[in-house]
């Protein structure tokens, strides 16, 4: 019998461990002056450094260190006074020196933890996962597989190698191993990756882009049989490209472990490739064993040692942490959870703030972003924040909290703005979109109305409150849907004394 | 120090990616057995109070601006390369010897 999810956590215990892997968005590479486009044509951003030439010297960009010290701050880590490069010595074609220069054991950041709070059945529960090292080192480059089937590895009559990416600034982050999640596993490791992307995401040293490669999971997870206190041997799945890939690889991963156990095999420790398309993972390349690598430090390299100066100012610009933030903003605006969760799925949390602090109305400021200006981004599949400022927002949404523009009116205005027919006040002026306040304005419009439809005011006069809709129907039809339909009405029924 | 064995010498060589027969292996055994010896020297006087060293200059943090600077044309990064196609890297297959 093959045990489902459900039936694999009832018996065996996973433990899990996670390497993300961090592209950093400098303009230039780890060691070299090349540019880090992401796109850019085939080996157009290499150099000597990069192409491993001979007789070429690396040089470390200080803005690489700064973002690694940066997100090493962030998840609560020691700072190295003292670190160095190591050379991670191995034969495959995605590094053209034949080594990846890494750090080893001498990383910059160490012994940190993130708290990661996920939904249970018994409320929200706060996990800890501690953080073992934060390290730099450099990518790869891409490789690309011709011939055989899928154009997968195996099969393939050749290979073709781009090293535009060999050399771009790669942060690795490692946790330690992490017990007691039971059933809950695949959700923690979700959680964590989401609340580290929005971590480094806040810090601005990544573009964290998941299905780009800017932000890459490894996901290693073992079993043991419950109650037992021991860890069993791990898989490592690869090619987790998107969060919730994450949380479908361990599950999966977690269900083929316990089969196996089950059936009395053995797990095999070796790397894993997850598959998008049906869930599962497949074996990938056997991998050679750590002490293979024959890691020694880099001549070329000097150490680092920051200073506790440097370090102190670094730690004085980290940004609130994104998860806290969140929960304060909630408050703030006091909106319900699924409108919060709305308004993080769209990354419209910062241009809400914004717009707020730039004095709208917060109800006004979320329903403009989350409803109109999102539909339109929708149709023109942007993003909601290219179409319009914060600051052209707020203006607007003044303009309707003054009785200005009605709801109607300032779409007109959004559209206009968003067509590129300048400002607000432009598309106003442009447009003639101002509300039509002035009561004598109105009442000769009304008069005109009563007189069109004498019948229907006489019930009106009589009475007859709903028949007040055809009158007001003709009023805003007769001032083109510029006037407030609430104002008419008030005027109209007080003229045939109803008001 | 524990003696250089053949088969460390065969593990090395598939490392290094470096084709040996059983004669050479059994050779270089005893050279680097050799070589190990003479460098060995060097841990007598490498004291406590003598930090490791991993090159001569006494120097750290040398870091560069974070500024590009203008990389090979695709021509000249390719001018080297054994093999080419589509602008690329052209390697043979790269598994199968695993």
């Amino acid at each position: 019998m093959t045990l489902d999810y459900k039936g694999a956590t009832q018996k065996y215990e996973p433990t899990l461990g996670l390497e993300v892997h961090v592209e950093l968005n400098t303009n230039s590479k780890m060691f070299c002056s090349c540019a880090t486009e992401f796109g850019a044509s085939p080996n157009t951003q290499t150099c000597p450094v990069c192409l491993g030439l001979p007789g070429a010297l690396p040089v470390v960009n200080g803005k690489a260190i700064e973002s690694t010290i940066l997100i090493g701050l962030a998840l609560n880590c020691s700072i190295a006074p003292y670190s160095r490069f190591a050379r991670k010595n191995y034969f495959y074609p995605d590094m053209p020196k034949n080594f990846q220069t890494s750090q080893y054991d001498e990383p910059i950041c160490v012994d940190g933890y993130l708290d990661v709070e996920i939904e249970t059945e018994d409320g929200p529960k706060t996990f800890r996962v501690d953080i073992e090292r934060v390290h730099m080192e450099e990518d790869t480059g891409k490789s690309l597989h011709v011939g055989g089937a899928t154009g997968r590895i195996h099969g393939a009559e050749y290979s073709l190698l781009d090293y535009n990416r060999a050399g771009i600034p790669l942060v690795e982050i490692v946790t330690r191993i992490i017990p007691g999640t039971g059933k809950y596993a695949p959700q923690v490791a979700r959680a964590y990756v989401t609340q580290l992307r929005d971590i480094l995401r806040a810090l601005g040293v990544s573009d964290v882009k998941m299905e780009q490669g800017s932000l890459r999971c490894d996901a290693n997870v073992s079993l043991a049989p419950i109650g037992s206190g021991l860890l069993g041997t791990r898989s490592e799945t690869k090619n987790v490209n998107s969060l919730r890939s994450v949380e479908r690889a361990l599950t999966g991963e977690i269900e083929r472990q316990a089969n196996r156990l089950e059936a009395g095999m053995r797990i095999i420790q070796e790397t894993r490739h997850f598959l998008e398309e049906s869930g599962l993972t497949r074996p990938g390349r056997s991998k050679e064993q750590a002490e293979d690598y024959r890691y020694f430090p880099e001549p070329d390299l000097v150490p680092v040692t920051p200073d506790a100066k440097w370090i102190e100012e670094l730690r004085a610009k980290l940004p609130e942490n994104p998860a806290d933030r969140r929960k304060r903003l909630q408050k703030e605006w006091n909106v319900p959870d699924s409108e919060m969760t709305s308004l993080i799925n769209a990354e419209l949390v910062d241009v809400v703030e914004e717009t707020i602090k730039l004095g709208a109305e917060p109800t006004r400021a979320r329903t403009w972003w989350l409803g109109e200006i999102s539909r339109l981004a929708n149709e023109k599949e942007v993003a909601p924040t290219s179409l319009i400022t914060t600051t052209f927002v707020a203006e607007i949404i003044a303009l309707i909290s003054s009785g200005d523009l009605t709801d109607k009116l300032a779409r007109q205005v959004v559209e206009g703005v968003v067509n590129g027919e300048g400002s607000p006040a432009e598309v106003i002026e442009k447009r003639g979109l101002k509300v039509v306040s002035d009561d004598s304005a109105l009442m000769v419009a009304i008069a005109a109305a009563i007189a069109a439809q004498p019948d229907t005011a006489e019930r009106i006069r009589g009475g007859n409150i709903p028949a007040a809709g055809a009158l007001i129907g003709a009023v805003m039809k007769a001032t083109g849907g510029q006037a407030d339909a609430a104002k008419v009405r008030e005027l109209l029924l007080r003229h045939l004394g109803q008001g | 120090m524990a003696a250089i064995s053949r088969d460390d010498v065969a593990h090395l060589a598939k490392l290094a990616r470096v084709e040996m027969t059983p004669d050479e292996l059994d050779h270089m055994a005893v050279e680097l057995e050799q070589i190990l010896g003479a460098v060995k020297r060097v841990q007598e006087v490498a004291t406590a109070d003598i930090p490791p060293t991993s090159h001569p200059l006494s120097m750290s943090n040398i870091f560069r601006d974070d500024v590009v600077k203008p990389s090979l044309t695709n021509e000249e990064a390719l001018s080297g390369a054994p093999a080419k196609a589509e602008d690329r890297f052209k390697v043979p297959q790269i598994l199968g010897e695993e």
